[in-house]
């Protein structure tokens, strides 16, 4: 993670593989990053070990909350130069409608970059972005 | 209903979520209104490679898992309640190679929506053979779950869970 080589690689190719094949968390979801031009695109592809609620069946509410805040870590830190995952404060998740089985999106924006913290905000989309199934809020603390 | 119930209850229905059973949770203790739930230590969850810390998202897994599950243990009758919010406050990372813990309570149930709050923690280290109560929390969350009724859960899913037994 703290590998400047790797964050210096993911910057100049745009290419997120090697990032997070080194963390092992992301690869454990299955967690993926497509960078479009400045812009970045976090996808949960469809994965089994992922469901919860087996009867609709539906992802897991704390996966949906684990991808979301992964993303919104890695968004920060390409934000910024730094080359380190910065460190989360709190994470407040509004579920708005099951996270069926099949591929998820997320994208986060940077509301507000103070010195010492960051709020970050995440939706999370399926079938269309216009019905996210989840939104989300994180601060994030800057400084080691 | 007693613990034992609960506990068997709570059991069958972590036994039916996969990402539970991939992140190995196992459930310590139910009691009437409150529950808590172990997540093993695995380097599968690492966050942060090079000090070993799990990722948030493990928490958070975790803290959902019990939160929704404690409401196993304060409605007699089994019902399936989607999460309408859950907020998380990390007060510091999870030392590596080491369980975390869950414990879960219904602080508020109404005829709509049920209220939950829940601490991770993890127990303090044993010292020069004293073994201290003491426990050291990782994070507290609040949620909401909204009720949807029992006839939303198939029969067959609420007889698996509470073994045929209403």
């Amino acid at each position: 993670m703290t590998d400047p080589e790797i964050y210096r690689h993911t910057r100049e190719t745009g290419d997120f593989t090697r990032l997070l094949e080194s963390i092992p968390y992301a690869t454990f979801i299955g967690l993926e990053c497509d960078q479009f031009g400045d812009d970045l695109i976090f996808r949960l592809p469809k994965k089994e070990e992922n469901l919860g609620n087996p009867i609709l069946p539906a992802i897991h509410g704390g996966v949906i909350g684990g991808f979301m805040e992964l993303s919104a870590a890695i968004y920060l830190m390409m934000s910024q130069d730094s080359m380190r995952m910065p460190r989360i404060v709190d994470f407040s998740l509004d579920y708005l409608r099951a996270g069926l089985n099949r591929e998820t999106y997320a994208e986060c924006r940077l509301t507000r970059q103070g010195n010492r913290v960051a709020n970050v905000m995440v939706t999370a989309w399926q079938k269309s972005r216009a019905q996210p199934i989840a939104t989300a809020r994180a601060h994030f603390l800057l400084e080691d | 209903m007693n613990d034992e119930i609960r506990l068997n209850r709570v059991t069958r229905f972590i036994d039916t979520l996969k990402q539970a059973k991939e992140l190995g949770l196992s459930v310590i203790e139910a009691r009437e209104g409150s529950l808590t739930l172990c997540l093993p230590y695995s380097d599968r969850i690492i966050g942060n490679p090079d000090t070993g810390v799990i990722h948030g998202g493990a928490i958070t897994t975790l803290m959902d898992t019990t939160s929704g599950s404690v409401i196993l243990c304060a409605l007699d009758e089994f019902e399936l309640c989607p999460t309408l919010d859950l907020r998380v406050d990390y007060m510091r990372p999870a030392a590596p190679h080491k369980p975390v813990y869950a414990r879960a309570e219904t602080y508020k149930v109404t005829r709509n929506i049920i209220f939950t709050r829940c601490e991770a923690y993890q127990k303090c280290d044993e010292q020069e053979g004293v073994e201290l109560d003491g426990i050291e929390t990782i994070a507290n969350c609040v949620g909401t779950f909204m009720r949807i009724g029992q006839e939303a859960t198939p029969k067959h899913y609420r007889d698996l869970i509470t073994g045929g037994v209403q």
